[in-house]
């Protein structure tokens, strides 16, 4: 059973504002059947339409999915859009006590419906990702669930997100297939600056192959190695032919369904910081 | 509150009498089976007794009885077992349905260069035979299909695929944890090699299991490092869970009557009334043949968590498909297997039921479960739509 604080059970129980405004100044919707949930938020302005005086939602998902709905809709009244912009998904987990970690999409999918509604108020291109499928901009990363570069990168940012495990739980990317975790992983790693070190490291033109065996010891122990295991994954280097890299898999990794993806990265970043022509295989050892 | 509990699927209530026949064999008959003295020669009396009882219910022999810590186990085992007994041979074939404890050990096997089948389900989770005897071919070391699904109940030919299989030289295992107990077998008239049992999910405690395996059938063990259990499962024996869940079988047998009677008819008296007073229902596997005890049912437009902590606050515990409540983030691959839509897949609840369940119980579901729903799809934008255009 979830470990639901006594906040987020009452506002299940008994939420707050269920229903809908008939005359809505703006109505925000995101998620859908298909990726098991949804809300649709309706916001009321004041005559001079700066300032919440109602909102509502309707939601379709799991319990704290409705508790973080209440929350929302309670934390916007009175608020003017302004204020209720700065609303973090953050916020909206601290009012209900916390979210269990697996949980947290929920308080994000809060933010980004008022994101949506205020926007379309607005008249502006909201800075959605294509949670229903829809499009928008950006580039998609997870086809699972229809997740763009812009908007993880985003929620990476704000909730100093370190693991693909804490995106998973935060936007669902990477939940389902995990064939975007690698990309994830890159995203990470652009979020939180280690593309600068890449850039220094950039390698030399013509590699000897003493110089090429020691660089991709290096780029696996200091770049790959340390992003396994915060997945609690490993790799161990088995052997260095020329330009093919052989390594097996450890811990996490050695069970793992996209075992296969994790070879993909690290052939990508070994080609990236050491030379474009290493190959990796992976082998049991 | 009281409990009405109706996950038997996914674990069961020790029964009283089950209880009392391994009480003793903690504090006072602590001995060790395999001792010269009295002491463990008495202990190893009891054992031997159980494994007979187990036989009984199977239809087997007791020297074809290996007992385990647990259902995962057994399955692990089997699995195990016929890849070392026939190393040469590179192919396994299993089903998309199975549970985790099959369905990993599989996908982990084809990192090792193993070829897995993963056999296909049809809408209502019957499986295809043709496609099974398509599939096994001389590379096949073994074939493991479940008995019955634990999601939705649904029963597959057994006897028909083992025949199957054994003509084709392949060894054959099921994980029949779902159904002893619940529906009859005798592995004397059977062609099963290996099958798997789990105590907990027939009124044993939790921490004991059971491997059937074949007299004559090729056996390599999983846990080496002792001689108990003639050498086929290495570790001191789990004593009183063992006299324990020979015990539930004993009673299993007894009982066997009524889960094909009066646990039958509840359940479907809940699935009648229940589909009569939620529209836009459908019963998972409702078109197949069927555990007498097991319910899974989709409701559309809602989510199953909710549901099920909407029951929890009447007392009521029944279990899911959908995502939320297990952590992962699709709903359950049984019912996606099936083809289940999305729509139905995220609000399937599934009731279990025992002979413990009472008629009173199931009234109380029949009452509560129908403005559970009503509520959240009041609450639900999809419920919403479709409540606007009745």
């Amino acid at each position: 059973m979830w470990d639901y604080t006594d906040k987020v059970k009452e506002h299940f129980l008994n939420p707050r504002n269920v229903g809908e405004i008939t005359d809505a100044d703006a109505v925000g919707e995101v998620g859908s059947l298909a990726c098991g949930d949804a809300l649709k938020l309706f916001i009321k302005l004041d005559d001079k339409k700066e300032r919440i005086v109602d909102a509502k939602f309707q939601t379709f998902g799991c319990g704290s999915a409705i508790a973080s709905s209440s929350a929302l809709t309670e934390m916007v009244k009175g608020k003017t859009l302004d204020e209720a912009l700065q609303v973090t998904n953050q916020q909206i987990a601290d009012f209900l006590g916390g979210l269990p970690e697996e949980k947290m999409h929920c308080s994000v999918m809060g933010q980004e419906a008022l994101e949506a509604a205020i926007a379309k108020f607005r008249g502006v291109a909201a800075p959605k990702h294509s949670h229903d499928h829809v499009e928008t901009e950006g580039e998609i990363v997870c086809k699972c669930f229809g997740l763009t570069d812009l908007f993880l990168k985003k929620v990476i940012l704000s909730n100093k997100l370190h693991t693909v495990e804490q995106v998973t739980h935060f936007t669902k990317a990477g939940g389902a297939c995990g064939g975007c975790i690698p990309k994830i992983k890159e995203l990470i790693a652009e979020v939180t600056g280690e593309v600068k070190k890449v850039a220094q490291a950039a390698p030399p033109v013509k590699l000897t192959n003493l110089k090429r065996m020691q660089l991709i010891q290096e780029t696996l122990e200091n770049e790959i190695r340390p992003q396994l295991w915060a997945d609690g994954g490993d790799l161990e280097l088995i052997d260095i032919d020329g330009t093919n890299v052989q390594v097996a898999f450890r811990k996490a990794c050695a069970g793992c369904a996209s075992s296969g993806n994790t070879a993909k990265f690290v052939e990508q970043k070994l080609r990236e910081l050491v030379s474009g022509d290493i190959n990796v295989q992976e082998v049991q050892g | 509150m009281k409990e009405i509990y109706l996950d038997n699927n996914a674990t069961t209530k020790v029964d009283e009498r089950v209880f009392e026949e391994m009480r003793p064999y903690f504090c006072e008959l602590y001995g060790n089976p395999s001792s010269m003295h009295f002491f463990g020669g008495q202990v190893q009396k009891k054992v031997d007794e159980a494994r007979g009882r187990v036989a009984a219910l199977l239809g087997a022999a007791s020297d074809e009885i290996v007992f385990t810590a647990c259902g995962t186990e057994s399955d692990n085992a089997a699995i195990r077992s016929a890849i070392e007994v026939f190393p040469e041979k590179r192919h396994i074939i299993t089903s998309r349905v199975e549970h985790p404890a099959v369905l990993t050990q599989c996908r982990n096997l084809t990192k090792r260069g193993y070829r897995v089948t993963e056999l296909n389900v049809d809408g209502e989770g019957r499986l295809n035979l043709k496609e099974l005897a398509d599939a096994v071919d001389g590379d096949t070391a073994i074939v493991s299909l479940m008995y019955a699904n634990n999601e939705t109940g649904v029963v597959f030919p057994i006897e028909e695929a083992a025949r199957i299989v054994k003509e084709k030289g392949a060894l054959f295992h099921t994980d029949a944890v779902q159904a002893v107990g619940k529906i009859p077998l005798d592995m004397a008239a059977s062609s099963i090699d290996m099958l798997s049992l789990s105590g907990h999910k027939l009124h044993a405690p939790k921490g004991v299991g059971v491997l059937y395996v074949r007299r004559g059938t090729p056996f390599r063990p999983f846990l080496v490092g002792g001689h108990q259990e003639r050498g086929r499962r290495a570790g001191t024996e789990n004593t009183a869970s063992i006299i324990a869940m020979g015990k539930a079988c004993e009673v299993a047998h007894l009982h066997m009557g009524e889960e094909s009677g009066r646990v039958r008819d509840m359940r479907d008296r809940l699935e009648r009334e229940l589909t009569a007073l939620i529209p836009h229902t459908r019963i998972n596997g409702g078109g197949a043949e069927r555990l007498p005890n097991t319910l899974s049912i989709a409701m559309e437009f809602v989510e199953g968590e909710g549901i099920l902590l909407l029951l929890s606050e009447k007392g009521i515990c029944a279990s899911s498909g959908s995502a939320c409540t297990s952590g992962s983030l699709e709903p359950s691959h049984v019912l996606r297997a099936m083809g289940v839509p999305f729509t139905c897949a995220h609000g399937s609840i599934r009731f279990s039921l025992s002979r413990f369940t009472t008629d009173a119980e199931i009234d109380a579901v029949i009452r509560e479960l129908p403005p559970i729903i009503k509520r959240l799809r009041e609450m639900s934008p999809f419920g919403r739509e479709y409540l606007a255009k009745q």
